[in-house]
């Protein structure tokens, strides 16, 4: 049963690496605005106009 | 004309989609002067169609090529001159390096997202922005250009002309980015990391193999839940602690420090039983606990960001302005502005502070200050006051007071304005709160008292059970979480609040005080009234053509009310402050003051003074007098029906800073009780909602002007109506549009509503804390009993307040 103590160090270090994460974004500020990037996903990137001017 | 509407049948003309971002256009639409069949629901949409119409990006709607309109430069060359000054843009700029420099601009205009497109993409306008990012709930776009190719005048004057002008104040500088909302994320996250990892660690606890894993792992758990709640512990839980002792401090005991009680008692219970090796403890109730009252208060953080309520004087007046000096013009800081200095005020623009006039004919639109739509006159000599915008030619002014002491400005010195925020908001959950502390600690002692003889183990056991289970989570719950749906609902209605205990004020209030003018009445729809010899259609129509070409005000005003025309006017002259002239088919047109249109009326206007309250506007057509207009302001349309629903409930009052022409219709309206007072002064206005406050009555102010801030502000609960939320309003609790006036009843009818729903959800959080009681005196009180009982009543009390809040808004309509 000594190997719960591997799998619970284990899972601990998952879990700290999604805590991680989530630092990670927040101080990249992706929680300062979370309404703007739903709708900038939608901005279709622009072609080349495909009728001659 | 009807058969050259017959072409087009099958556009309904009530409802035109905007053509570029599918909203309903009002219902004069904005029209592309090249493509007058396009019509678009606002000046953005239009300036994005024109630039990409320029960038031959047609594609996106499917259309023709076009070349579209050069984007229009700004009419007044040295309006952000300022810009250029280094004091301004270190203020202003958040990021300066040679090579890049980064600022936020508030743009209260954008709406919609082809606003965010355009903005977004300015870097095609300019080549010397590098980037600009939109954050939409702020209001607020992130700029970065290259200081060497561009300037901060150059991205502004940019943004003005495509229609998003920033808007840059007294207060915008030396704004920071907020950010206080990080800290919030990163106490959510360790709590939530602690919770999850306690609770995986409790579950042998929870699941009755426990006797024989606790033989082996018991230890060992017990010790690394206890690692895992020390960050919850000093991070997470901080702010309910900190809260806690600040009440204490002010010797004023809120809903947080029976929390913080609950808490400290769990967690020392929870390390105690570790320490002995007599359970695993509490650790998982501890960081759930935790855990789902940051939610709360993120809900309730969430739900006051967008809006940014904390408005001062600063925010109406200019950055800088122009200084006459020996040398020349110069632009200052306006707060570097000293009595006895010169200074020049364009078109458009804000006296910053009271002055003299010195030269140039001064047309002064009071309108945020007073409500009133219609410019006043004021000539050489006379004194100005600060707040109002001049309207026409440029005007020489001599400054009387500093910014900070002028007329209205000195309203601001109240000490109704000095508070941080209004004394501590007395919300239910702290009154509860209170109660709470004593009842708690009382049964705790009790449960002493009982136990000790017999166990003193049990005894404390029983004591630190009860503080434990008397930690109203559920019920700091109940209020972010009613008062956050309420918030969503009344934001739908157009009420903007500022935070959710306004819902509270708005529940508790008895008395309602109306400003009259701008708030009682429509200023848009002036009634007009023709007085004099019968216009004929056509000469209606000559008139209609002159007035056309003007932007005053009331102008405008007329040329909506007359029939459209379409005839040409030739050498037309617009005198500021007196009229316009120009002549159509032949015949001089004269629209304006009496004096301008012909000296004869002159006696007559005098003869009747009480009729000066209402703005006139001469007509002339080929040199003969013919008649005037008379702009009567009218009510608001469901005045009536509001002012009905309103006064069974509520006892009314009306002040004005008007005369006493108007008392008869508005005693027919509100009713014999209410109380009509008149020739109020903002500070009297202000006097009397404070003395109305003393007698113990809960007071909601309902006003628009800068005026009525004062008042707005001493009042439990202010409430600014504006006609378009982007306009400037005054400091205020809450910010309802005019245009919702209507369901001002139904909004307060539905704030009780939230009060009952609260009440309703206190009393389900008191039968969990109840239960969880009951359990604890007797010393049954186990961490599964409590694993159990803390996130179910948690998660059933969100549910409950929010569900609750949404039936309450369904059954009122709203």
């Amino acid at each position: 049963m000594t190997i719960i103590f591997l799998l619970i160090g284990i899972s601990l270090l998952v879990a700290l690496t999604f805590l991680g994460a989530f630092f990670w974004a927040v101080r990249s500020g992706q929680y300062e605005d979370d309404y703007t990037p739903a709708v900038r996903m939608l901005f279709e990137d622009e072609v080349e106009p495909d009728e001659p001017a | 004309m009807p058969p050259t509407l017959a072409p087009a049948p099958a556009l309904p003309l009530t409802h035109v989609a905007c053509t570029h971002c599918g909203d309903d256009c009002p219902d004069d639409p904005i029209r592309l002067v090249a493509q007058p069949a396009l019509s678009f629901c606002c000046p953005g949409c239009r300036a994005v169609y024109e630039l990409l119409a320029a960038s031959n990006l047609c594609t996106y709607y499917r259309l023709d090529e076009r070349p579209g309109q050069k984007v229009r430069a700004v009419e007044l060359p040295g309006r952000f001159d300022y810009l250029d000054l280094e004091s301004v843009q270190g203020q202003l700029l958040a990021f300066r390096s040679p090579t890049l420099a980064r600022l936020t601009l508030s743009i209260p205009q954008m709406h919609c997202a082809s606003c965010i497109w355009l903005l977004e993409n300015l870097f095609k306008l300019n080549p010397g922005i590098s980037a600009s990012r939109v954050n939409f709930l702020r209001k607020e776009l992130t700029v970065s250009y290259h200081p060497e190719t561009t300037s901060l005048k150059a991205v502004v004057t940019l943004l003005a002309a495509i229609n998003y002008e920033p808007r840059i104040t007294l207060a915008e500088l030396g704004a920071q980015l907020h950010h206080g909302t990080r800290t919030l994320y990163y106490q959510l996250g360790v709590a939530a990391f602690g919770f999850g990892n306690v609770m995986l660690l409790a579950f042998p606890e929870y699941f009755s193999f426990s006797g024989q894993l606790q033989s082996t792992f018991g230890n060992f758990f017990g010790w690394l839940s206890l690692l895992l709640s020390l960050p919850v512990l000093l991070v997470s839980a901080r702010g309910f602690y900190r809260s806690a002792w600040q009440g204490l401090r002010q010797r004023y005991i809120n809903l947080d420090f029976p929390i913080s009680l609950g808490l400290t008692a769990l967690f020392i219970t929870s390390v105690s039983e570790v320490m002995t090796q007599r359970g695993p403890g509490f650790f998982d109730s501890f960081t759930g606990l935790v855990f789902f009252m940051l939610i709360g208060k993120w809900v309730q953080q969430r739900s006051y960001d967008a809006l940014r309520f904390d408005r001062d004087f600063t925010s109406y007046f200019p950055v800088a302005v122009t200084l006459l000096t020996k040398t020349g013009e110069q632009s200052v800081s306006v707060k570097e502005l000293k009595p006895g200095q010169r200074i020049r005020v364009r078109h458009q623009e804000i006296i910053p502070a009271d002055a003299i006039l010195l030269r140039g004919t001064a047309l002064i639109d009071y309108s945020f200050v007073s409500g009133e739509s219609v410019p006043v006159a004021r000539q050489a000599g006379e004194t100005v006051y600060a707040g109002g915008r001049q309207v026409g030619e440029a005007v020489d002014l001599e400054v009387v007071r500093e910014v900070s002491q002028g007329y209205l400005t000195q309203l601001w010195n109240n000490p109704a304005f000095q508070k941080e925020e209004k004394a501590n908001l007395e919300t239910y959950a702290n009154h509860v709160g209170r109660y709470f502390v004593g009842l708690t600690l009382a049964l705790a002692l009790g449960a002493v008292a009982y136990w000790y003889p017999k166990d003193p183990q049990m005894a404390l056991r029983a004591f630190t059970s009860v503080l434990v289970i008397a930690c109203p989570c559920a019920l700091s719950l109940a209020t972010p979480f009613a008062m956050g749906a309420a918030l969503r609902v009344l934001g739908r209605r157009t009420l903007y609040l500022k935070n959710s205990a306004v819902v509270e004020t708005l529940g508790r209030a008895d008395t309602i005080v109306f400003d009259k003018t701008g708030t009682l009445t429509d200023v848009k729809k002036a009634a007009v009234e023709y007085l004099g010899p019968a216009l004929s259609p056509g000469q209606q129509r000559a008139v209609a053509a002159v007035v056309r070409h003007s932007t005053h005000p009331l102008s405008q005003r007329l040329a909506a009310e007359l029939p459209p025309s379409q005839l040409a006017v030739a050498g037309f002259a617009e005198i500021p402050g007196q009229g316009l002239r120009g002549t159509v088919g032949g015949v001089v047109v004269r629209v304006g003051s009496a004096a301008f249109v012909g000296a004869a009326v002159a006696t007559n206007e005098a003869a009747e003074p009480a009729e000066n309250l209402q703005s006139r506007v001469f007509i002339s057509l080929g040199n003969n007098l013919s008649g005037y207009y008379i702009f009567r302001n009218v009510y608001r349309d469901d005045l009536c029906e509001v002012l009905a629903a309103l006064n069974r409930r509520y006892r009314l009052a009306v002040l004005s800073g008007d005369n006493e022409t108007e008392q008869a219709r508005l005693r027919a309206l509100f009713g014999p009780q209410a109380e009509l007072h008149f020739h109020q002064t903002p500070q009297q206005k202000l006097d009397y909602i404070a003395a109305l406050r003393q007698q113990g009555r809960t007071v909601v102010m309902v006003g628009d002007g800068l005026n009525d801030a004062g008042a707005l502000q001493r009042a439990d609960a202010g409430i600014a109506l504006t006609d378009t939320l982007t306009n400037f309003s005054p400091a205020c609790d809450a910010i309802l549009e005019a245009g919702s006036f209507g369901q001002l009843a139904t909004i307060m009818g539905f704030s009780r509503d939230c009060l009952r729903v609260v009440l309703a959800t206190f009393v389900l959080s008191f039968c969990y804390n109840g239960v969880g009681l009951a359990l604890a005196v007797q010393g049954r009180f186990t961490p599964i009993v409590s694993a159990i009982l803390m996130p179910i009543s948690s998660i059933s009390v969100m549910v409950f307040a929010t569900l609750l809040v949404r039936v309450a808004a369904w059954r009122r309509r709203l």
